[in-house]
Parts: C-alpha cells; sequence; structure tokens
C-alpha cells in the first residue's frame, strides 16, 4: 500500500501512466480531504450501488399492486408505506433510482460532448464561424429550460426516451457558453501558438490541447447541473410528460401523492426526500470538484 | 540564398498598419537581432514570419520558398519559434514528454522515445523531467524544454522571440550559452526579437533597430558593441541601455 | 548623517505553506537614512516583502517578526491599523511595477492625486488641486489640467509611472519605497522616470529604497546597495564599488550579465553550491 502511495507521488515519474496516475491520486486525495465533498460523493456511490443492485435490495415488487395494503403508514413491513395501489413505496424508490441515474448519465452523455464541442469550436475559429454558432446557443438560451424541455416532449409525446432527449436539447447550449469562455482565455496563449507551428491540423489542437482544458470547468457544470437535470425530470414525471406509468420515476410518484398529501403523507415526500438527498448529494461533489480542478488552484497541486 | 527574406512588408492587424515596409536578409546560417521598444513591430514581424495569424503585404521567404499565410508541414520542419513567457509556452496538462512527442506523431516521425531522451540531454535537462507536468518546473527549466521542443523537427532556422526575457539573470546566461552552442552544433539560423542590446552583443552577427513599425537601422553587431550605431534613435536607445559614449 | 530614517533589525516574514511554515526573508538587518539605498535580488529573493514588511502591507496568514522596526523612533511593528494608515502615504510611501494595476481605472488621475492629500491633511480644494497641478509639473508632466483630467488608460506607461510617482510624493513623505518601479517600461522610458524620481528624492531630502532585479540601475541610481538572495542579504556594498563585490554571489550575477561590448564566447554561470547552506 505505501509502496504504491509512494510510486504514485514520486516527484519524477518515469512513464507517461505513472504521471497520469500521480495526477489523478493527488485530485482525488484532495477531494477526500473535503468533508461535504466526500459526502457528496458518497451519496452519489450508494445511488449508483443501489440502482445497480436493485433486484436484490428491494423487499417487494415495483409494480406489484396489492389493494388491500393500500395506503399504509410506514411500519415495519413496509418502511416507507405503500401508495393508493398497494405497492412498496420503498421498493419504488429503489427501482426509480435506476430511472434517476439513466436520464442523468444520459442526458449528460449526451449534452455535454455536444456543448463541449461547439463551444470550443466557436471559440477557436472566431469569426462568422462563432457568431453562427453563438447565435443558435443563444436562441435556446433565450428560452427557459422547463418550458422548452415541456414543448419538446409535447412534440415528441410523453416517455422517458422523449424526456432525456428534449432536456439534453435544453442543457448543451450552457456548456457551449461555458466552453467557448475557456477557450477564449487560453486561445491566443503560447502554447497554442507552439501546436500551430508545427504544423498541426486545426483538429488537432482543438481535440488534443484546447478540449483537455475545458473539461474542468465541464465537469464541475455538469455536475451541479445534475441537481436540476434530476429536478426537471421530476417535474416532466409530476405533469405527466416523462416516465409513464407504472415506471417507479419519483417526479411521477411525488405527482401521484398530491392527492393524499395531508392524510398520507409518505406517499409523495418518501420520494421528494430522495430528490432532495441525490440533488444535494451532486451539489456537494460539484462544489467540491471545484475547489480541487479549479486551475487557479489545481497547477500548485 | 539568404535563410529569411524580407521585402516591403506592411502588418496590419484589422484596420491599423504596424510595420511599413520593412525589408531585411537574414543569410543562412547567422544570428540576427531584431531590436526596438514595446510597439515597434518587432513580435509582429516575426509572427509574419512564422504564419501566426496577421495579415501582410510584401514578400517574405524563408529558405528560399515564399511564405503564406498560415503554417504547412513542410515549413514546420524548416523554421521553428521559441517564446517569451516559459509559463505560457508548454500545455499546462501535458507532460514533457507528451509536448516533446508531439511534433513528431503531427509528423509522423517514430522512435519517439529515443528521440525525446537525446532531445533532453543536448538541452541539459535530467531524464527524470521526462514525465513532469510544467508547473513542476522552474522557469528556466520550462525554457529549456522549449527550445527542446522547436528543436525536435530539426528546423534550420529558429525564430525567439524575447527568449531571455521572463528569466533571471544566472538563468539568463545559462539559456543564452545554451542558445549559443546549439547554433553552432547545428548551423543554425537565428532571428532573434529583443529589447535588450547587451544580449544582442552577445549572441548576433548582425542587427537592425526598429522604431513604430519602422527599420531605421541595420548594423554589424561590430557597430553596436564599439557604440558607433549610425542612426540618432539607435544611439539613443544604446545610452538608455547602459552603453558608454564613444 | 543624522538619526537614521529606519533601523530594521533581524526582520523575518514567512508564510504557511503544505510543507510548513517557509520563511521568505531570513533575518535581514539594515538601516536607512536621508540616502538612496537599492536593494538587489532575483525573484524569490525576498526584497519585495522586505519593501512590503516595511508599511505592514503583509497580510495574514504572511507573518512579520523584527528585533527593530523603527521609523523616526517610532516602533512599526506596535503600531495599530490606523496609526499604520495614518503613516502610509503620509510619510512612508510606495510606487510599485505596473502602472497599468496599480492605478484606479476608474478615477481621473486628478482625483487619484487629490486623494492622497485628502486623505492625509485638511486643506482646502482649491490648495489641492494646485499642490497636485505642481506635483505633475515636477514629474515633468507639461500640461497638468488636461492630464489631469484623463483616466489611467490614456495615458502612456512612462507618464502613468511619473503619475504614481506624482501621487505618491505629493503628501511629502519621509521615505519613498520604489519596488521595480521600472521593470514595466521601456529603456529610454526608465532612465527618464528615475532621473525624476532621484530628482525629487535629493531635493526633498527624502530616504529612497529601490528594489529591483537590475543591478546596474542600482548601481547607477543608489548611494549603497544591498544584495538579497534567499530571504538574506549576501552583500552590503557601496554603489560606486560594487564592481569590488566580495561575495561569490554577487560576483557571479555581475558577470553573469552580457556587457554591450561583450567578447566573451560563453557566460559564467553561477556556482550556487558556493554559498548555499545545506
Amino acid at each position: 500500500m505505501a509502496a504504491t502511495r509512494e510510486w504514485l507521488l514520486a516527484d519524477s515519474p518515469t512513464s507517461r501512466l505513472q504521471a497520469r496516475m500521480g495526477r489523478a491520486y493527488r485530485i482525488v486525495t484532495a477531494l477526500l480531504r473535503n468533508p461535504l465533498a466526500t459526502l457528496g460523493l458518497v451519496i452519489i456511490l450508494v445511488l449508483v450501488a443501489t440502482a445497480l443492485f436493485a433486484p436484490l435490495i428491494a423487499p417487494y415488487s415495483p409494480i406489484g399492486q396489492e389493494l388491500a395494503n393500500r395506503l399504509q403508514p410506514p411500519s415495519w413491513q413496509h418502511w416507507m408505506g405503500t401508495d393508493e395501489l398497494g405497492r412498496d413505496i420503498y421498493s419504488r424508490v429503489i427501482y426509480g433510482s435506476r430511472i434517476t441515474l439513466t436520464i442523468v448519465l444520459l442526458v449528460a452523455v449526451i449534452s455535454a460532448p455536444i456543448g463541449l464541442v461547439v463551444g470550443a469550436v466557436s471559440g477557436y475559429f472566431g469569426g462568422w464561424i462563432d457568431k453562427v454558432m453563438m447565435g443558435i446557443t443563444d436562441v435556446f438560451l433565450s428560452m427557459p429550460k422547463l418550458i422548452l424541455a415541456l414543448a419538446f416532449v409535447a412534440a415528441l409525446g410523453p416517455g422517458i426516451e422523449n424526456a432525456i432527449i428534449a432536456i439534453a436539447i435544453t442543457a448543451w447550449p450552457a456548456y457551449a457558453r461555458i466552453a467557448r469562455a475557456e477557450t477564449l482565455t487560453f486561445r491566443n496563449s503560447e502554447f497554442i501558438a507552439a501546436v500551430q507551428m508545427q504544423g498541426a491540423s486545426s483538429a488537432r489542437v482543438i481535440v488534443a490541447h484546447i478540449l483537455p482544458l475545458c473539461t474542468s470547468s465541464m465537469i464541475i457544470r455538469v455536475t451541479l447541473d445534475m441537481a436540476g437535470i434530476i429536478l426537471t425530470a421530476a417535474g416532466l414525471g409530476f405533469i405527466g410528460l416523462g416516465a409513464q406509468p407504472p415506471l417507479p420515476e419519483w417526479g411521477a410518484m411525488i405527482s401521484r401523492g398530491r392527492t393524499f398529501i395531508l392524510d398520507q403523507w409518505w406517499v409523495a415526500t418518501m420520494p421528494g426526500f430522495a430528490i432532495i438527498i441525490v440533488s444535494l448529494g451532486f451539489c456537494f461533489l460539484g462544489d467540491g470538484l471545484r475547489d480541487v480542478l479549479d486551475p487557479r488552484q489545481g497547477e500548485n497541486s | 540564398m539568404s535563410a529569411i527574406s524580407l521585402d516591403n512588408v506592411d502588418i496590419s492587424y484589422g484596420d491599423t498598419k504596424v510595420t511599413f515596409g520593412a525589408s531585411f536578409d537574414v543569410a543562412a546560417g547567422e544570428s540576427f537581432g531584431l531590436v526596438g521598444e514595446s510597439g515597434s513591430g518587432k513580435s509582429t514581424i516575426l509572427r509574419a514570419i512564422a504564419g501566426l495569424g496577421t495579415t501582410w503585404t510584401g514578400a517574405i521567404s524563408v529558405l528560399g520558398k515564399p511564405r503564406r499565410q498560415g503554417i504547412d508541414k513542410t515549413f514546420a520542419r524548416q523554421c521553428q519559434m521559441v517564446f517569451q513567457d516559459p509559463y505560457g509556452s508548454l500545455h499546462p496538462r501535458k507532460t514533457i514528454d507528451a509536448t516533446l512527442g508531439e511534433p513528431l506523431q503531427v509528423h509522423g516521425i517514430g522512435n519517439r522515445g529515443n528521440r525525446i531522451e537525446a532531445m533532453l540531454e543536448a538541452v541539459g535537462l535530467d531524464r527524470r523531467f521526462r514525465f513532469r507536468y510544467p508547473h513542476q518546473l522552474s522557469g528556466g527549466q520550462r525554457q529549456r524544454v522549449a527550445i527542446a521542443r522547436a528543436l525536435m523537427l530539426e528546423p534550420k532556422v529558429l525564430l525567439l522571440d524575447e527568449p531571455t526575457s521572463a528569466l533571471d539573470v544566472s538563468v539568463q546566461a545559462e539559456i543564452l550559452n545554451l542558445l549559443k552552442r546549439l547554433r553552432q552544433e547545428q548551423n543554425l539560423t537565428f532571428l532573434m526579437v529583443t529589447h535588450n542590446l547587451p544580449v544582442v552583443s552577445f549572441l548576433c552577427d548582425r542587427l537592425a533597430v526598429m522604431r513604430h513599425g519602422r527599420i531605421i537601422e541595420v548594423a554589424d553587431v561590430g557597430l553596436l558593441k564599439s557604440g558607433k550605431l549610425v542612426d540618432p534613435y539607435s544611439r539613443e536607445l544604446y545610452q538608455a541601455s547602459g552603453g558608454k559614449s564613444s | 548623517m543624522s538619526a537614521p530614517l529606519l533601523e530594521i533589525e533581524n526582520l523575518r516574514v514567512s508564510f504557511p505553506t503544505q510543507q510548513g511554515r517557509v520563511e521568505v526573508v531570513k533575518g535581514i538587518s539594515f538601516t536607512l537614512g536621508r540616502e538612496r539605498l537599492g536593494i538587489v535580488g532575483e525573484s524569490g529573493s525576498g526584497k519585495s516583502m522586505t519593501g512590503r514588511s516595511i508599511l505592514r502591507l503583509i497580510r495574514a496568514p504572511g507573518r512579520v517578526t523584527a528585533d527593530r522596526l523603527r521609523f523616526s523612533g517610532i516602533d512599526l511593528l506596535a503600531q495599530s491599523e490606523r496609526q499604520m494608515r495614518a503613516i502610509r502615504g503620509a510619510r512612508i510611501s510606495m510606487v510599485m511595477q505596473d502602472p497599468k494595476f496599480s492605478l484606479n481605472p476608474v478615477m481621473t488621475i486628478g482625483a487619484q492625486i487629490a486623494e492622497a492629500l485628502v486623505a492625509h491633511t485638511r486643506l482646502p480644494r482649491r490648495e489641492i488641486a494646485q499642490r497636485s497641478r505642481d506635483m505633475l509639473q515636477a514629474v515633468r508632466i507639461d500640461d497638468p489640467d488636461r492630464v489631469m483630467r484623463l483616466y489611467p488608460h490614456e495615458i502612456s506607461g512612462g507618464m502613468g509611472q511619473r503619475v504614481m510617482i506624482a501621487m505618491m510624493l505629493v503628501p511629502e513623505p519621509d521615505i519613498l519605497i520604489a519596488d521595480e518601479p521600472t521593470s514595466a517600461l521601456d529603456v529610454s522610458v526608465q532612465a527618464q522616470v528615475l532621473d525624476i524620481m532621484d530628482e525629487l528624492v535629493r531635493n526633498k531630502g527624502m530616504g529612497l529604497i529601490l528594489i529591483s532585479h537590475d543591478l546596474d540601475l542600482v548601481a547607477r541610481y543608489c548611494d549603497r546597495i544591498l544584495v538579497m538572495n534567499s530571504g538574506k542579504v549576501v552583500e552590503e556594498c557601496v554603489a560606486s564599488q560594487l564592481s569590488e563585490a566580495r561575495h561569490p554571489y554577487t560576483r557571479g550575477l555581475l558577470a553573469a550579465m552580457p556587457h554591450m561590448d561583450e567578447t566573451r564566447e560563453t557566460l559564467p554561470v553561477l556556482d550556487r553550491s558556493q554559498w548555499e547552506a545545506t
């Protein structure tokens, strides 16, 4: 253990792998020194584990109805109570984590790369390419995200896939703006000029030199956005435009629990807790990542 | 055939003209200093020769081939540039190995590992620096890496933009010695931009003095050393730099 | 020479780092009378920190300690922040390196010079304007009324630095600390600015501390020189006798600089093992 640590922290690495792993190790240890960030990381890991092992953890089926048992308060048999169709809420929340994780990951995987490339290309080339791309980006940015997502889902039809596409469409413009701003800060710096002097193609400069410098701020922004994405998905689900019944999507669960909120508070509140905790987890992690990856401080690590 | 040749070159940034009718020649194997104060246009000329995003009219040729906008791979193997700021000329997220290996990758040159190690040795850097990141190196060490990078493609012409201005005196001496040695070993042509006249005395054979975008004097370095520059502005510069009047 | 203006003994400045507390100034001592003192060193030598510590400009987590840090009999270390503010500008002034960054971009030149007087005196407005005008003329700005209405971005670097000097000297302090005052300026302007500073300092009988990395410059404009390396003073000599410096670091620096009439094939490189402690 100690030998590995020494290898990672070596002053003069002897291979590319050692250098890269050493850097990653320093970043991770710096992150873990922050208690809130660690908490966030733990929450996310629990979310991932829950989603992966849902069939093993959930005591009941998420869609199995038992009308005799409807609207039972939390008890030893049903930790979070049952909903209006007698389904165990705890199991539904657990299976719902899969949906939440799927939405969040797919949106991030779709929108972040698009935004990154649009922003970097825009910032690097400038001129009319910049004007056109940022014009398009601004059009998307000028509309409120939830309304835009609503419009897309209404056009494409309800369903979880369309919800994901709709949210991704509203998310990428912000990333494009960030990537462009980052690119502009070092676009004229000497190390870019040096690569250009080597006869590198624009594609190479952007992919190998500019994108790596944008990734830190991108990772931070995406992580912080995940809370917002969860809430947007929940919002869509709440209105009935996201995941359709009987899928245990947390937002849809809250929506259905609205009618019983006064007497059977647990039906709406339990999934609500789940959303809050997961959102907080992403926020803490994102803040921690920003402290660790921020270029101003990161260079000194 | 001169290594670098400028004929009546006007360079503009947008609508503003920055240099006016610049003309001079640098012979192959010569070390030529381009001197002037800020705003004189000296760095602009360097960038125009390098092809780094300026619009110009006139004729520029390097090693006999006329220059155009932009940088193609053939030009990259003939002429390279060493930049001023050791803190800004290396990509912060790439190891020294990656930075030095990049030009080889772009041009499909093999045997990278050995070439990189040989170059590190040539610029006086120990092997243990190979996989470090730039922030783990001092200013002088970074500048050595910058010089190594410029020489990876074995160019014949080296453009130097104030290569030691950002360095301490003691480090400057080391880098100047290194540049002189490399030039002698590889018979390189230098075109060096600087505002520091004593550096020109040490490193250059001839120099041109620029002011407000115009070349006002081209002289042999002997005239600089003996304080016998002709133009009154050149003499002013000489005295302000601490030269003893002759 | 009369009683020293500044007496410093065993000045230490330290900062916390990941590897523990690090001293950047390691116990230096010197005095300053009504003379021009140059402090020379490379980056990391501690020279700027020395200048700032005199004015108590180093904030926590940096720590400044000294056995003696006296200005005209006043113990600077014992002064409260309020008392220090009365001293800064009025009795000890500081000119910094780049006027681009040290002049307030949203205030006119006139307002900034006047501010120095408003902060430390109770003169009527007319008097303040007149003193500002006089000061601008003293730094050889010929059209003071016009310049006073300009903003910092509308004037050149050399003029900005002269304005800075005017601003710092208008309250007539006893000591001027100049931290690399000409490093950001062109060579031809450097001499002009330094001449002006030199003239004013001598006319008013002030003390001057000139901090720089440029040995030649300091030798030309100072009476005495302190050479610093890694937080310590390694040499103290009279400026005119700089070429007879004895410490290997100073001699190494002098030798490593290229001369205008250079004939050497290689420049001698500093052999740091000669004086560096383990």
